[in-house]
């Protein structure tokens, strides 16, 4: 393993950078902010998933002169959500394509009176059939989406499967599905709006991608870029739920301004959060694989398809992810893979960290497992033998040229979790014992960075400045939510500029200042943003030295010396770098071939499990997270990152289920939509290995969204260790593992009673 | 989910009386609105958050006479008399509590919102059982919820916190940080 170049900063554990606005109770989120004459605004919703808008009624009870009130038509521009597909509207028009679909707005001075407001609303429909399953929705029959349901479909093919089938010594089959997840971000969605004729459209909120909500404002209000401007809070919690619905919340609450007069805030309650907003897409996948007799990959058939809710949103690219995920690190000559997003009248799906990933890796990781017991070979041995290698290509054909070392992670995984001593001690104990344990494992990959050419296409812009004050400011629009991005581009500029990390400061994540350096999503802060300061500080250095005297090395105070010397005689100074792709990245979206990713980090979990058969709940005891993700810039940030991410993988595997009830949620209170709570995470266990990738900041990789991608298959792998019942789906309750050992052991059923 | 119970109006609320971070405060509010709000609204202490509005979460935590209570829970009217304390009163004198000390350098805190209330309910843990046992901190940080951190580095953080009380160490803010620390 190489080592990381030493650095002063960066890998070393600074305090996060607004870490003790956050500790004293003083960091300023979207509620905790009042405007002058300030009004409250709530939404009256669809109560119905699909069907057409025959009256609106207002009930006289209410004095509806202390009300504003929005409806479609007081939209100055466009009705429709700007992201890929323009098919959203912002609010309904005639007809309803799922329920909480927003219909009206209402604002008033005080929030209480709302409630009672937007209940006096009434709404006739005609109902129109809805759809709710993938099954209804690719049988056509009743068409809610487009000609034909059909949100967006990939194929890809590699070799020639048809051709593998012959040769095979197995073809082994799977059928694998997961569920709805909510982000739960303990801060729900919020913004506050002003809007005035000359200044146009402002905007407060809780978000992640100022630059997308700037772009859905502009075409609700077909206004000018000089006149809207989008300001993210601090926003507590993300995690992809703050990605594409904020647009929709902004417009609203905007909307409501422009008509009211006054400044207007909008946030959720929980109830509402959870009903009405985003979720991660259910999905199913049915693999068809060929091995021969030694269990090396032949052919993978894969058919993979999610269910994309009432509109298009992000599923297209949620299923591109899912597609470059689907055939997991492994090498495998002949693949023809289809992926599909369905329409359906549930709120629509949207982005969720690991973005459809989590949804293949499931389906591929635990098929392995099903081929290992179906071929007799260990799961280990299996992924042992048709690991990726340097030299190789995967599913798209990217040759992989950075080291790949699953190898290395895997034996590692095995040694820190006892993986073999563990699996001999729970086969003599599991006999005699109500108790069954098991250990699983995951290997997977994630791609940092948007896929194939998305980068170019962004052509991020970002930089730094250095204010008369002293200060360096980095010139960005991706944000912070918890993941740290204001510590590690303050780590990175402090280290590029050889200044202190206090020397540092970040711009307001303000549309009005910062350029666009693209939106806070798809683990590409570090590598990419962090790559682009980076390269912004060595060119600032660069035209220090030749116009304002700096020496090749210098202190922080001979750099700002410098800087005031250039300031004097060329005016500001900043520094402002383009994205620039590493080279060799081809991609071509057409065939879905080549370069998919920049880089992949890479992970192999161990998860170590027990199944009360008395209680039937499953929990987990142990995990072992081990990944390679390029240089670790920040320890403590990088481990709580992935830390958090496995929490939320063992909510997905075995507490977090949607329960849906005529297509809405009926579970959407914290009371009774479970995650993991501090009772019930295991010990996590987290290593590093750390390969500098030349290309991204300081050599970092992503690491967001990968520890999301392998607890799940791990977790269900140990229960199929623990229990010899192969479970297919998450989330996996008690009462699904009640009826899955009950039928697989009918006897032991009868006898435990 | 708010009630109605806080609805402003022009009626004028008998007074309520009680402390909040040692400073005595009196209220005249409708007498069923919830301590959070009342917080939040009225004495402008912004710190205690709301996630859920039904006691799940435990965001909302503060101390009130020494318990620690979901404040989205507490009608004001319970809280006569009472002695508050919120995240704004642990910090005193420009130095940071314990605790916050810990959250700081241990990645106690990722994106912050459940914060104020862990560290509550972290306090109260210590004052009850100021060397807990790792099963004490998980079981007393059990009605908070956080979505960031997989809880981890915030067991760590109280952890620490314990030991840096034990050898009596603290760290003054500079001036830069208290005014202004992004």
């Amino acid at each position: 393993m190489s080592t990381p170049t030493t650095t002063r900063i960066v890998g070393a554990p600074v305090p996060r950078k607004e870490g003790v606005d956050k500790l004293l109770g003083r960091a300023r989120y979207v509620d905790d902010i009042d405007r002058e004459g300030m009004r409250h605004g709530a939404t009256v919703r669809s109560s119905i998933p699909r069907g057409l808008i025959r009256s609106i009624a207002f009930d006289r009870r209410i004095d509806w002169s202390e009300f504003t009130v929005v409806t479609a038509a007081d939209i100055p521009g466009e009705n429709c959500i700007q992201l890929i597909v323009a098919d959203q509207p912002c609010l309904a028009d005639g007809k309803v394509n799922h329920c909480e679909e927003a219909i009206l707005l209402l604002a008033h001075p005080d929030k209480h009176k709302l409630r009672e407001a937007v209940r006096a609303v009434r709404i006739e429909y005609e109902s129109l059939p809805p759809i709710f399953t993938i099954e209804e929705s690719e049988r056509q029959e009743t068409v809610v989406w487009g000609a034909d349901n059909l949100l967006k479909s990939f194929l890809l093919e590699k070799g020639d499967v048809e051709s593998a089938w012959a040769r095979a010594a197995h073809i082994i089959e799977g059928v694998y599905r997961t569920g709805a997840q909510e982000h739960l971000y303990i801060e729900n969605q919020g913004v506050i709006a002003e809007y005035s004729a000359e200044g146009g459209v402002t905007v407060w909120g809780s978000l992640q991608c100022p630059f997308y909500v700037f772009k859905a404002l502009r075409a609700v209000f077909d206004l000018p870029e000089e006149k809207v401007r989008v300001i993210q809070t601090e926003t507590g919690g993300a995690f992809g739920g703050k990605e594409d619905y904020p647009s929709t919340l902004a417009c609203h609450a905007a909307l409501l301004a422009m008509k009211s007069g006054h400044a207007v805030k909008m946030v959720y309650d929980r109830m509402e959060d959870l009903a009405a907003t985003t979720k991660r897409h259910p999905s199913r996948v049915r693999h068809r694989t060929a091995v021969d007799r030694d269990g090396k990959l032949l052919a993978m058939e894969i058919d993979l398809a999610t269910d994309g809710g009432a509109y298009a949103t992000l599923s297209s690219t949620v299923l591109s992810r899912a597609t470059l995920h689907a055939t997991g690190p492994y090498l495998c000559p002949n693949i023809r893979l289809q992926a599909r997003s369905w329409a359906t009248n549930y709120v629509p799906y949207g982005a969720f960290r690991g973005f459809g990933a989590p949804q293949a890796i499931f389906a591929m990781e635990r098929h392995m497992d099903e081929i290992a017991a179906a071929i007799g070979i260990d799961p280990i041995e299996l992924r042992r033998r048709n690991f990726l290698h340097v030299g190789d290509t995967n599913a798209t054909e990217q040759l992989m040229r950075e080291p790949v070392i699953l190898d290395q992670l895997l034996d590692r995984a095995l040694k820190e979790s006892d993986y073999h001593g563990k699996r001999a001690q729970f086969a003599l104990e599991n006999p005699d014992s109500p108790i069954k344990r098991g250990m699983g494992i995951a290997a997977f990959y994630h791609g940092s960075g948007f896929t194939g050419s998305g980068e170019v296409y962004l052509n991020s812009l970002g930089g730094i400045d250095v204010t008369p004050d002293r200060k360096v400011r980095v010139l960005v629009s991706n944000t912070e939510f918890g993941q740290g991005t204001n510590t590690i581009l303050t780590q990175i500029t402090a280290e590029a500029l050889g200044i202190d990390y206090s020397d540092v400061t970040m711009a307001a994540p303000d549309t009005g200042v910062v350029p666009n350096s693209g939106p806070t999503v798809a683990s590409r802060t570090s590598m990419v943003i962090g790559r682009i300061i980076e390269r912004a500080c060595i060119q600032l250095l660069a035209s220090l030295r030749e116009h304002a005297g700096l020496g090749a090395t210098c202190t922080p105070a001979e750099f700002f010396t410098a800087c005031n010397r250039y300031r004097t005689t060329h005016g500001e100074v900043v520094s402002l770098c383009r994205y620039e792709a590493p080279p060799g990245i081809v991609w071509d979206d057409r065939r879905y071939h080549g370069e998919a990713y920049g880089a992949y980090a890479w992970a192999v979990y161990v998860a170590q499990v027990a199944v009360d058969t008395v209680t039937y709940s499953a929990e987990v005891e142990d995990f072992w997270a081990l990944q390679e993700v390029g240089r670790v810039l920040h320890p403590v940030l990088a481990a709580g990152q992935i830390e958090g991410g496995i929490a939320q993988g063992i909510g997905y595997a075995l507490y977090e289920k949607v329960v849906w009830q005529d297509g809405r949620m009926a579970n959407n209170q914290m009371t009774n939509y479970i995650m993991p709570t501090a009772e019930d995470v295991p010990p996590i266990h987290v290593f590093f290995e750390e390969i500098p990738f030349k290309f991204g900041g300081f050599g970092a990789k992503g690491l967001g969204e990968l520890p999301q991608d392998g607890p799940a298959p791990a977790i269900l792998n140990a229960i199929r260790d623990a229990t010899g019942v192969a479970f297919n789906s998450i989330p996996l309750l008690p009462e699904d593992l009640y009826l899955g050992l009950a039928a697989a052991h009918p006897a032991e059923e009868m006898a435990a009673r | 989910m708010s009630t109605n119970a806080g609805a402003t109006s022009t009626r004028h609320w008998p007074g309520i009386r009680f402390s909040v971070n040692g400073a005595a405060r009196i209220v005249r509010v409708p007498p069923m609105k919830r301590l959070l709000d009342v917080l939040r609204e009225d004495l402008h202490l912004t710190g205690t958050k709301e996630g859920c509005g039904e006691g799940e979460c435990g965001s909302c935590s503060v101390r009130m006479n020494g318990e620690l209570v979901n404040s989205c829970l507490v009608p004001v009217l319970q809280a006569e008399g009472a002695d508050i304390q919120t995240v704004e009163g642990l910090a005193l004198d420009g130095v940071l509590h314990p605790l916050q000390e810990a959250f700081l350098c241990h990645g106690g805190a990722q994106c912050g919102i459940c914060t104020p209330g862990m560290l509550m309910a972290a306090a109260q843990l210590l004052e009850r059982s100021p060397r807990p046992a790792m099963a004490e901190i998980r079981e007393a940080l059990a009605g908070n919820l956080c979505r960031c951190t997989g809880f981890i580095r915030i067991f760590e953080s109280v952890a620490a916190a314990v030991d840096a009380e034990s050898a009596g160490s603290a760290t003054k803010l500079t001036t830069e940080q208290m005014h202004h620390a992004r």
